[in-house]
Order: structure tokens, then sequence, then C-alpha cells
């Protein structure tokens, strides 16, 4: 796990696939049918319309003021459903935005402060976005197929867990990297309850001094097993493992995962771990077992990918051959380094093969970062 | 290290160059030929200074040499031929926007809020800043290994040699080769790296950046001025470079042509890199005298041996004979000329606590094998080398410059 990651993850989990949204194209360009005028000035915002039909909304905002403006369209509780910032003087912009039913407040921002006069708007039917039964469909294997991998996870972690508390170093270090594939495969989803993740799967050398007390979760148990070659007194930590797990599996049936920010952009996150941890061998410090949570990230991307491939391809036929392409280029390439059930450790991986290793990962990696794009359109 | 050539001040505009009357008629030719390119830049906004992208000849050969260079390298990681074809055309719509001082694609901002920006954003708000982009084709592009890889293998030119050892050479294989180059300069860093960066990540799974090197303080021009940059050494080195205003010159020495052998390349050039170390520690405690009688000029005119001026045209039999500029110099290479373009680097520290510097080294010829090739044989005595070692190499075939509506490499590729 990294830090960083779990907060980008909070704030991008608190916005749903619902409010997503999209920009239309600039002033000069004919308004959109049916496009909700507005016109800002230094003080004033009128909106033509104030009641509007939930679904993909086109504002045409147009600047008669002297200073560059910004046009905000805030939800019920104040905060920014979507913005479209450097609006000029004289110029008018078509800005795209999905609107499900509710109480917005349009705001104008001259000189671009985030303060300015306001309109009441309400908006009331369905929703257009999200409706694709496709992507419903998408969302719910996803989190089936989240659920059970953070079952496969639990049951071969009791048994790495056994190994533990036997005492018997040679085994339970067998077990160690198969026990975390499921986890790794879910990374993002698990990544989201950010009390149980450094619980579980904290590295030490991401730990603030005064952190170090209280680190527990696989690495702690890598780094007896390996360094220490011995887990004895440890055995409580296995414990804890197991029942961090177990409170993990218990909620994630009350979880809501939207094809947007939860499987798209997870797949981007997956890849993302492996960039940044992985294809360096910061994960695994003592074990080296860097590829196998490697190929479990890539193929918890690839299995997002796979659930939203069928509208990936009628939206964006391009990005789905890429990514197709450049899937199957990870994939040949870790075939490359398979030993017996697993992959070298990875400290016998040569500068060369992690080069070319980090090259087919970015290949993978830009093109994923466009897979929200394509599936919120 | 080699050559000499005619330099500019940074930093002189345009217009100040113009008043520069009593200078050179050389000068007043090249503002207005530079002048002329902007003004038929449909790219050209007017924001800063821009180099047009289009043209018959790519920018950043001929054109004025701007104050900071990003040089990378790529291996190309697709055996798709059409899959590199197509990355090659978005290269060159992004090359076209960045040298206009516009952003990538959709720009860096307003584009949907769930997917990243097309544009990285670090240039937003900074002029053109003179970029250029020059692209140029390794020969591992055409064969690698005995490998065909893209139907090219044909059409490689006899003049895209692989480069022979030289002695004293130390390359590096992470710092030397690939199947493309791209060379960035501009009046910016921030400019040349956004360039640099935007590009591979455009190209991420059809090539890999193998290596890069930045560069600051040109050490050579090809506008002629009054004043010469010196190197990191102290000297100014480089004082007979063919400008850019100089076209019976560009064409007997910088610009291939369609009868050389390989018709792809009329119009374009060859590129030729080497990273230089110097050794700035043991120079720097080398006594004047020696210093001089190294380069075979003054540290402080620039002088040629026992003359008063830089500009004063050198008797080499005064210098001695394994000095840097008599075995540089035309007159002992069969009047060879070479279009230098080099930048001073300065990586840090090595693990010694020695300054990693030196001289990026970049010029361009119609044929290496009579250009750089030849030069850097007859330096093989030279004095320099004691406080200089080559460790990064590379030759590029840069094709010509694109028409509207074409793409880099578009003859090649045909």
């Amino acid at each position: 796990m990294r830090p960083v990651s779990v907060l980008a993850l909070a704030g991008a989990a608190a916005v749903s696939m619902s409010l997503l949204t999209a920009c239309g194209g600039d002033g000069d360009e004919a308004g959109a049918a049916g496009a909700i005028a507005v016109t800002a000035t230094d003080d004033a915002c009128e909106v033509a319309k104030t009641d509007l039909p939930a679904g993909k909304t086109t504002f045409k905002v147009a600047n008669k003021g002297s200073k560059v403006n910004e046009f905000e369209v805030l939800k019920a509780d104040g905060k920014i459903l979507a913005e479209r910032e450097n609006i000029g003087p004289g110029t008018s912009v078509d800005f795209v935005v999905n609107l499900p039913a509710g109480q917005y407040k349009l705001l104008c921002s001259a000189g671009q402060t985030g303060k300015g006069p306001s309109q009441d708007v309400t908006v009331t039917g369905g929703s257009a976005v999200g409706a694709d039964p496709r992507l419903t469909k998408a969302a719910a294997d996803y989190k089936a197929f989240v659920i059970a991998q953070t079952d496969d996870t639990i049951a071969k972690t009791e048994k790495f867990v056994a190994a533990v508390k036997d005492g018997d170093v040679e085994k339970a270090k067998e077990l160690y990297a198969p026990s975390r594939v499921g986890w790794e495969t879910i990374e993002p989803v698990a990544e989201k309850f950010s009390d149980l993740d450094p619980k579980v799967d904290a590295r030490e050398a991401d730990l603030k001094p005064e952190e170090k007390k209280d680190w527990s979760g696989w690495h702690l148990l890598e780094k007896a097993l390996w360094k220490d070659g011995s887990v004895k007194g440890k055995e409580k930590y296995g414990d804890q493992l197991l029942a961090d797990l177990g409170t993990l599996k218990s909620r994630l049936p009350g979880l809501t995962l939207d094809p947007v920010n939860d499987m798209a952009g997870g797949a981007k996150e997956l890849l993302d771990e492996v960039a940044t941890g992985k294809v360096t061998g910061e994960e695994e410090a003592f074990s080296h077992t860097d590829l196998v949570d490697f190929k479990a990230n890539v193929d918890g991307a690839k299995k997002i990918y796979d659930l939203l491939k069928p509208v990936v391809q009628e939206r964006d036929a391009q990005l789905a051959k890429d990514l197709d392409d450049n899937f199957a280029g990870v994939e040949t390439l870790l075939k490359k380094h398979e030993k017996g059930d697993g992959y070298v450790s990875y400290d016998k991986v040569g500068e060369d093969e992690r080069k070319e290793l980090a090259d087919a990962v970015n290949a993978l990696g830009e093109p994923l970062s466009r897979l929200a794009a394509a599936v919120a359109k | 290290m080699t050559g000499e050539g005619t330099q500019e001040r940074p930093g002189v505009s345009r217009r100040r160059m113009l008043g520069f009357s009593g200078a050179s008629l050389l000068v007043g030719a090249a503002a207005g030929a530079g002048l002329d390119r902007v003004a038929s830049a449909e790219e050209d906004d007017g924001a800063g200074d821009a180099i047009a992208f289009h043209g018959p000849h790519q920018a950043g050969i001929a054109t004025p040499v701007q104050d900071r260079l990003h040089f990378a390298a790529f291996d190309v990681t697709t055996g798709d031929r059409d899959r590199l074809v197509r990355m090659l055309k978005e290269w060159t719509a992004a090359a076209a926007a960045m040298t206009a001082g516009r952003p990538v694609g959709d720009g860096a901002v307003g584009g949907p809020s769930v997917a990243p920006p097309d544009d990285t954003g670090e240039a937003l708000g900074l002029p053109p800043s003179r970029l250029t982009l020059t692209i140029g084709f390794g020969p591992s592009l055409f064969e690698k290994d005995g490998k065909d890889r893209f139907g090219l293998r044909s059409r490689r030119p006899a003049a895209l040699v692989d480069l022979p050892h030289f002695p004293g050479d130390n390359l590096d294989p992470a710092r030397s080769g690939g199947d493309i180059a791209v060379q960035a300069c501009a009046d910016d860093p921030q400019v040349a790296v956004h360039a640099i960066r935007n590009l591979a990540r455009i190209g991420f799974g059809v090539v890999a950046v193998r290596w890069s090197q930045l560069g600051f303080g040109k050490t050579s021009s090809t506008t002629p001025d009054a004043q010469t940059p010196r190197n990191l050494f102290g000297f100014k080195d480089g004082t007979e470079n063919i400008a850019g205003t100089e076209g019976d010159l560009l064409d007997r020495h910088v610009w291939a042509a369609g009868g050389d052998g390989a018709g792809w390349m009329a119009g374009g050039s060859y590129l030729v890199a080497r990273r230089i170390r110097m050794h700035i520690e043991t120079w720097d405690r080398t006594s004047l005298r020696e210093q001089e009688d190294i380069f075979g000029r003054n540290k402080g005119e620039g002088a040629p041996v026992g003359l008063k001026k830089e500009r004063d045209r050198p008797v080499l039999s005064r210098m001695k004979p394994d000095a840097h500029v008599r075995l540089a110099h035309p007159d002992s290479n069969q009047g060879t000329r070479i279009l230098r373009r080099g930048y001073s680097f300065t990586d840090g520290s090595d693990g010694l606590g020695r300054l990693d510097a030196g001289l990026f080294f970049i010029a361009f010829q119609r044929d290496p094998r009579t250009g750089f090739i030849r030069v850097q044989n007859s330096l093989a005595t030279d004095a320099l080398n004691e406080y200089i070692q080559h460790v990064g190499s590379g030759v590029y075939a840069c094709p010509p410059g694109v028409r509207k509506g074409g793409y880099w490499g578009d003859t090649l590729f045909a």
C-alpha cells in the first residue's frame, strides 16, 4: 500500500459515477441544441431556465463582464459538482454536465475567486448516465469478483498463518506470496478502507517512527521470515491479519462500486501500484516476490477491463485495441519470468529486464488512464 | 569539441540583431529569414517567438540556436509498422502545436474531469520560446540484430553508418544509440522538457525512452554574432560554424541531396551526438599556458595563437601539432565543415565527488563519413583528449522538413 494512493482514492471515491461531467467545445463553436443560456457578468449570473430535466445538460455560458469568469455547478451541500474555468471576457463556452435529479446552485465567479452570485435550479426526472445496463451489470459482476478474491486471499492466508503458528519458516515462505494474490488483485477496493489497509499491508519503509510500534500485517511477517528467519513471537500478527481480512470481507456487501471511479479508476491505480512499487522492487523488500504482486495487480486491472470492454469497444475502439495489445505485451513479458507456480525472485531480475518491464507497464498504464473517460462518455 | 563556429549572444532579440548594422550583413539576413519563417507559419499566433514547424528542412538544424536542450533517444518497442507510423503522426501534430506555443491535444485543462489532460501543463502560459523539435532515425530502426524490423532495411542510407570505435572512446551503451532521437531546443528549459515529456507520453507502448540529456549554455551558434559562447573549460571553441544563412555551405555540407543515394533523405541531414565528459578538476589545475596551447587559442579573447582577435584567420602552423583548433580546422580535414549545435551539460556529481559535466556535442552534416568521422579521426592525437572522454554516442538520419499535411518520416515510410 502507498499512503498517497490511499488519500487519492478516498477523494475519488467521494465522487460517484452519476456525478460525472464532461466539457463541450469552446466558445467559437455553435451552441448545442437545447443549451441553457447563462449570462455571467462581473456581478450577476443569469440563468435562462431554472427547472431542468435530469440527464446531460449543456450550459452555454457567455461572459459579458470585464473579468475572467468561472462557472460552477454546486450540489445542495455546497460541494462542486462541476466547474469550468477561464471563461474570458467577451467569450462563451458550451459546458456539458450530467445532472441527476436534485437541487443545485449555478454560480458565476468573476475573477475566479470561487465566490459570486448564484442561481438555484431544480432538476427532476431520472438520470441518463449510469442507466447503461451493461455498466450496471459490469459493476455488479465486479463486486462479485472482489468478494471472491477476498475469499481466496482469506483461505490462502489461513494456510499461511497456520504455517507461521507452527513455526515452519520454509512452509510459511512458500505460502506468503500466494496468500497476497487476492488482496493485490483488488487492492484499490481494499485500500478504500483506510483503517484496514495500513494494518494489513503497510511496509516498514512507509511508517513514521512513532507508527512502528503498531506495525502489523503481511510485511511484518515477511520481514520476520526472510530477514530474521524466525516467526517466533509473531503468531499474534497472523491472527490479527486474518481478523482484519475478515473485517474487510464483512464490509464488502455494503459497498457500492461504480464503473468510472472504482472500476476504471481502480484499474489505473493497479498499474500505478506496479509502476511505483513493484517494478522498483520496493514492495517486497525482503521476500523479493514482487512479480507475484505484479501479476496480481495486472490481473486485477485486466478483469476490470474485460468487464468494461463491450462498452469501451463501442465508444473508443482504438483505445480497446491499444489496451488489448498492451495487456498482451505485459502478460508475454511476465511469462519470461515464470518459475514453477510463481515467479523468479525479483532481485535476480537484471536492470535491462526491469527496464523492459517498466516500459511495458508504461505502455499499458497510459491508455489505461483513459479508460475512465471512455466509460464516462 | 571539433570545428569552429560563428556565434550568437544568448538573449539577443531579432529587433536588436537587426540593429547591429555594423556587425555583419549576414546578421540582417539571418533575422530576415527568421521573420519570414514566422510570418509564413500558420500555427503562429504571435505569442512570443515561434519558429515555423513546417518547411523544406526540419527546424532545429540551420535555425538559430536556442539556449537550452533536452535530447532524448527512444527504442521502438513495437514490431507493428502501422502503429509506429500512427505514433509519428501523433508526434507530428503535438510537435506542430508545441512549437507554436500551443498545448498538446485538447490542452492541460478544460477536458473531462475523469481523464488525465492531453497536455501535461507545465508550459501553460509560457511563450513558444523558439522551441524546435528535430527528429532523427538511428541505424537500428532499419536493421537490428540482423532483423529487418519494419521493412526499412533497403531504405537505410549508405551515409547512416554505425560510427566506428574512436581512440579513447569509453561509450556507455545506456547513453548511446536508440532507434529514434528527438532534439528539443528552446530558450526556456521548461519548454524543452515539456516537449520531450509529452512526446514520451504519447509514445508509450510504441517507443520507450532509452536515454536522454539536458543541456544548457549553447556552445555554438548558427547565427553570426560578435561573441562566442564559452565551453566549460572556459574557452571559445568553434568560430567557423556554418551559419543558417549560408545557403551554399548548407547545401554542400549539411543538407542531404536526392542524388546522395537515399531519395527520401533529400533536404534532410545526419545528426551525430556525443556525450563528452570533461575532466573539470584536472583541467582547472592545468596552467594557463598549457590550456591555451591545448586549444591553440588564448583564453581571454579567443584569438588564435599569435593573433589578436577571435575571428582572425588562424595560422595553423603556429599552433602546436596536437592543438585542438589545428586538428579540427577544415584545412586539416580536406575542407570538411560540420554544423555544430552542442550544449554544455552538468548532471550533478559522480560518486567520486567530481563534477559530472562536459559537452553534449551535436553536429549536423550531409554525410557522417566525410563529416564527423573524418574530423574525429583527426582528433586522435588532440592534446585535449587528456581532459575529455567520449562516453555516449548516437548517429541519426534526420528526414527533411514536414510539409503541411505530412508527418515526421513520411518520405521514409511512404
